[in-house]
């Protein structure tokens, strides 16, 4: 049940569908669609728009501050929005307050061009259907490894050593890059990080933090390591930042979102010596473990609880239309999409060997965001060199634990 | 006035902001008192593009049953105020007692969220407020005593640093002193150290957000200093001059003390609005080094699950902070009240 | 003021005009930088190569062949619908300075006539009102607003931000009012005018310095709004600021960081024709307001 292993092989396989889809078979029904704001969801719903009629109104809003608003439109009865459009971590909220529908009748009915595993299974029911994967991978300078006489790294361990020795060779002072400003973003990096040495955030169960262990240290100590080897403005560093720094040319090995690629490797903002030089590798493992130290993330969308059965047949139809191989195609290269129609270019190797290489899914875990955001804020200090990892995991299951009791988690 | 008068011509200001703000402040302090309900968790198996996963997930069912026996929440009293997250009154105790020396006291505390930005937040009030009083009635003297055709375009340009919206200001200024900007550039050169960051040490980025802080407050002091200027009697300026009063003898102890009702209105509303700090912070990637009560707000509603109960108890203690810090203001504005009514 | 008491020695001149053009290139210099650079790439504008290719626009002339482009503005304008959300500010910007200034003249005009205790004791509440941090009141406001269905229109966002500036408003209008003498209104009452008449035809034309001065206050605040505008408004009714902010680009993409920069440009635009239209009241009216504190 692994895409990327079975689509390596079918992605040759386009299906270039001539079925006709002026009428999408929506009786009547209304339709709005909460998503954030990107390329590849802006092509999803102009695709899902084309199901409008006299009887069947379509609307969205795209917005970076969808997340915000979710759980309150969600809430309210009737939904503000038909769908709204998620990722691993923003469907949890919804999740938790049971907000969205099973879809499983509405797949059976209308699904037939969903593969298995685009379906997000909770429980034994389909609560999304993705369309579209990411996750965090490795982008490195082959000109400048060939010039310090070093392969492409494949382990955080290897990553360290290249990065000391093109600083030795006196190449770069500051080879490397990751996003790792405070907040979201560096507690993204220390998920990353943790997931790859296998070990588990909380005890089985349970909402108990588990990370105070070896592997939350080795974690915390390979991320000072790559620190060290960053710009030391690295805790103001988003993706826009290491992004701009690499088609700068000013980092020579840098971990980034695969998303980016395809803005990475075009010709604006960059010459040519760094993107003809840009390889895009897979995570790399972290402490001799077999997974890479990254996450796998995708985006999906949900149909909400609280509208009518009619609406939300008409949404999930209006949904599938916007990703139906035609869509796919036409905008190949604005993601790693999931649904058939894509053929993996040049931008997507990075994303694909990391998820060959079976690296995890961010999890899905109700308590996650908690963490998720204690990590982000509680870590700058130990980066700094201000505490010890010791303190450092204290104070982010100090932190966790008081959140996690607050929203009912822990008593 | 009459009560009845007063009360219609109040009638829509006090309307609106009942409805939208008295109406909030009040659910919001409630809110603070409570907690979410225990959640019901189950394992389940998940799965997705990536494989199956056994994960744990909130049995809905059993906490909507939970949810429909209380529907605010647990009452937690002010046990939120007193959390790790808070006022952490319990961790305080304990660095309290186990201390080695004050310094690893204070060091404790500055570890705990709450009195990490409350620092900076207090620095910066108290930094930052009396900088743009001073700095605003320097430049509206200056700007004061130009030739007339020059003072229309500076005014004008005076007002810049406030009219530019800080979200976008910021993120100019941001690029502008990273070190490879041109004022970070300049800033290298100037101190004659190459490996000069703003973005990188705590100290350099606190004053970088003062600086910003005074820069875009200034002309709002300037405007109402400039404005109380054009009203200082001349009479009393030129008996200061024949008793033979030097220039700053004037400015001290004629312009300014005219000026004072004007110093209090300004430090008012900058001492309000310099406590909710916030902007910078996002603008400048500031986080990892300053953060303020306002900016713990907007982490705990902006996580991917909101913290609402906590942000609540936040926002309470940010409108009792501000509560003390007009304190001495307020007083003073209260007998000048009764001096009038009289 | 520019009279005989205001003569001084040529260094102290020196030394105030030095310090005022000093001012004057501080206060200006990020600004006009960002003119300058509107009309470069992004890897010009923000480079992380060398600062002083924003100046000379290295890689504009590489990926434009000129060393100016209009690129950006056209972007954000044009192919981004930049005028909508201008459109949209418009809106929101003019309803809420007039309906703020409508309820904040009368109630400051009430609270600078009623001599009674509790209009002091409302104008402290009133501060308070202010101290609440807006975010915060805006997550409050989403679940009521979408179940009463009023979520994303512009009427709720103008009559939110109308709401939270009163109390700033009320503050300055409050005390603009107690520098008008009470003589002026009291004697046309005594000549047979109910209180609203006396305040219609007696204090409505004396009143405009100050309320000028407040509207351009109330206007800076609904004009730079984020944190309602951004939460309460669905995508066709998005205002500028986070239209602006939506082009900055978040961590799945990147965005079109120029088209920001330029927009933020031609937000300024109108600001310079107000400010230079309304300078002179400006001025008078904080005069006659502010002064009393």
């Amino acid at each position: 049940m692994n895409f990327f292993k079975t689509t390596a092989a079918s992605a040759a396989i386009v299906l270039m569908g001539s079925t006709a889809y002026a009428d999408c078979g929506i009786a009547s029904g209304n339709v709005n669609i909460l998503g954030n704001e990107f390329g590849a969801i802006q092509a999803l719903v102009a695709g899902a728009k084309e199901c409008a009629s006299s009887t069947v109104t379509i609307e969205s809003n795209l917005t970076t501050e969808h997340r915000d608003i979710q759980v309150a439109a969600l809430t309210a009865n009737p939904a503000q929005y038909t769908s709204a459009i998620v990722a691993n971590s923003s469907i949890v909220p919804l999740l938790n307050e049971g907000l969205i529908r099973p879809l499983d009748d509405l797949i059976a009915k209308y699904g037939a061009g969903i593969k298995d595993t685009q379906k997000i299974t909770i429980d034994g029911k389909v609560m999304a259907i993705a369309f579209m994967a990411n996750a965090q991978h490795l982008y490195v300078r082959q000109d400048i490894l060939d010039a310090a006489g070093l392969e492409v790294p494949s382990s955080y361990e290897e990553v360290i050593a290249a990065g000391q020795a093109i600083r030795d060779a006196g190449l770069m002072e500051h080879p490397f890059a990751m996003n790792s400003k405070t907040g979201w973003n560096l507690g993204e990096e220390f998920v990353n990080m943790y997931t790859g040495t296998g070990a588990s955030f909380f005890k089985p169960g349970t909402a108990e933090p588990a990370i105070n262990n070896e592997s939350g240290i080795l974690a915390l100590n390979t991320l000072k390591a790559l620190a060290d080897l960053s710009n030391p403005d690295f805790l103001t560093f988003d993706s826009n930042a290491t992004g701009a720094i690499w088609e700068a040319g000013d980092v020579a090995i840098a971990q980034l979102w695969g998303s980016r690629a395809s803005g990475i490797l075009d010709d604006e903002g960059s010459t040519e010596e760094v993107t003809s030089n840009t390889v895009l590798a897979a995570a790399p493992t972290v402490g001799g473990g077999d997974t890479p130290a990254s996450t796998l993330w995708w985006d999906g969308f949900t149909i909400a609880a609280n509208i009518s059965d009619e609406d939300a047949e008409a949404t999930f139809i209006a949904m599938v239309n916007g990703i139906r191989p035609e869509v796919i195609t036409a905008n190949n290269d604005a993601a790693v999409w999931l649904a058939d129609g894509f053929t993996p270019g040049p931008a997507a190797t990075g994303v694909f060997a990391t998820a060959s290489a079976g690296a995890r899914p961010y999890p899905m875990i109700p308590f996650m965001g908690l963490m998720h955001s204690a990590l982000g804020d509680e870590l700058s200090d130990f980066l700094q060199g201000g505490e010890s990892a010791e303190q450092a995991l204290a104070d982010i299951e100090a932190a966790y634990t008081a959140a996690a009791k607050e929203q009912g988690f822990l008593q | 006035m009459p009560h009845k008068t007063f009360f219609w011509f109040i009638f829509p200001s006090l309307a609106a902001m009942f409805l939208f703000i008295a109406m909030p402040i009040v659910s919001v302090a409630f809110q603070s008192l409570f907690i979410e309900h225990e959640q019901v968790l189950i394992e389940v198996e998940n799965c997705g593009p990536f494989g199956c996963e056994t994960e744990t997930i909130i049995d809905n069912d059993a906490t909507a049953a939970i949810r429909e026996a209380e529907p605010l929440g647990r009452f937690n009293g002010l046990g939120t105020y007193f959390d790790r997250g808070h006022l952490a009154t319990s961790e305080i105790g304990e660095a309290w007692s186990t201390r080695e020396s004050l310094g690893a006291f204070v060091s404790e505390v500055m570890n705990l969220p709450f009195y990490r930005a409350l620092a900076f937040t207090l620095t910066y009030t108290f930094v930052c407020t009396p900088l743009i009083i001073l700095l605003g009635l320097a430049i509206a003297l200056g700007v004061n005593a130009l030739p007339k055709m020059f003072k229309g375009p500076t005014i004008f340009v005076s007002l810049l640093p406030m009219i530019i919206t800080p979200l976008i200001g910021s993120l100019i200024l941001f690029w502008m002193i990273d070190a490879e900007g041109v004022i970070g550039k300049t800033l290298q050169v100037l101190f004659d150290d190459p490996d000069l960051s703003l973005k990188a040490s705590p100290a350099l980025t606190w004053i970088t957000l003062i600086v910003y802080g005074v820069w875009s407050s200034a002309p709002f002091a300037f405007v109402v200093f400039y404005a109380g200027l054009q009203t200082v009697p001349e009479d009393t300026l030129e008996a200061a001059m024949v008793d033979g009063a030097s220039r700053w003898e004037r400015v001290r102890y004629v312009v300014v003390p005219y000026l004072m009702p004007l110093v209090v209105f300004i430090t008012l509303i900058q001492l309000m609005d310099n406590f909710r700090v916030f902007e910078p912070i996002v603008g400048f990637s500031a986080s990892a080094n300053a953060t303020s009560l306002s900016y713990i707000i907007f982490a705990d509603l902006r996580g991917d699950i909101a913290r609402f109960n906590s942000a609540a108890a936040t926002s309470i203690l940010t409108i009792i902070g501000v509560a003390i810090l007009l304190t001495p203001v307020l007083i003073r504005t209260w007998r000048d009240f009764n001096r009038k009514r009289t | 003021m520019a009279s005989a008491a205001m003569k001084r020695s040529p260094t102290l001149a020196i030394f105030a005009t030095g310090f005022v053009i000093l001012w004057v290139i501080i206060a200006s210099f990020p600004f006009l930088w960002t003119l300058w650079g509107s009309f470069k790439v992004q890897g010009d504008f923000f480079s992380k190569a060398d600062w002083t290719n924003a100046l000379w626009g290295t890689r504009t002339i590489v990926e434009t062949g000129d060393a100016f482009t209009t690129h950006a503005y056209s972007g954000a304008w044009i192919d981004q619908e930049f005028w909508r959300a201008s459109l949209n500010t418009f809106i929101v910007v003019f309803f809420t300075v007039i309906i703020s200034l409508t309820f904040g003249t009368l109630g400051g005009y009430a609270l600078a006539r009623s001599g009674y205790r509790y209009a002091f004791w409302l104008l402290m509440i009133a501060l308070v009102f202010r101290a609440m941090p807006h975010i915060t009141l805006v997550s409050g406001y989403l679940l009521p607003f979408f179940e009463w269905n009023v979520w994303g229109h512009l009427p709720t966002s103008i009559i939110v931000l109308v709401a939270i500036n009163q109390p700033f408003t009320l503050w300055m209008l409050h005390s603009f009012f107690l520098n008008i003498p009470k003589d002026l209104d009291e004697s046309a009452m005594v000549d047979g005018c109910t209180r609203f008449q006396a305040f219609r035809y007696v204090i409505i034309p004396v009143m405009w310095p100050g309320v000028i001065t407040t509207g351009l206050f109330s206007f800076l605040l609904a004009y730079n709004d984020f944190a309602v505008t951004a939460m309460l408004l669905s995508q066709e009714n998005q205002t500028m600021v986070p239209k602006i902010a939506s082009f900055l680009g978040s961590t799945f993409e990147e965005g079109n960081v120029m088209f920001a920069v330029a927009a933020v440009v031609s937000a300024t635009a109108p600001l310079f024709v107000l400010i230079l239209f309304f300078q002179r009241q400006i001025v008078s009216g904080l005069t006659a307001g502010a002064v009393k504190g």
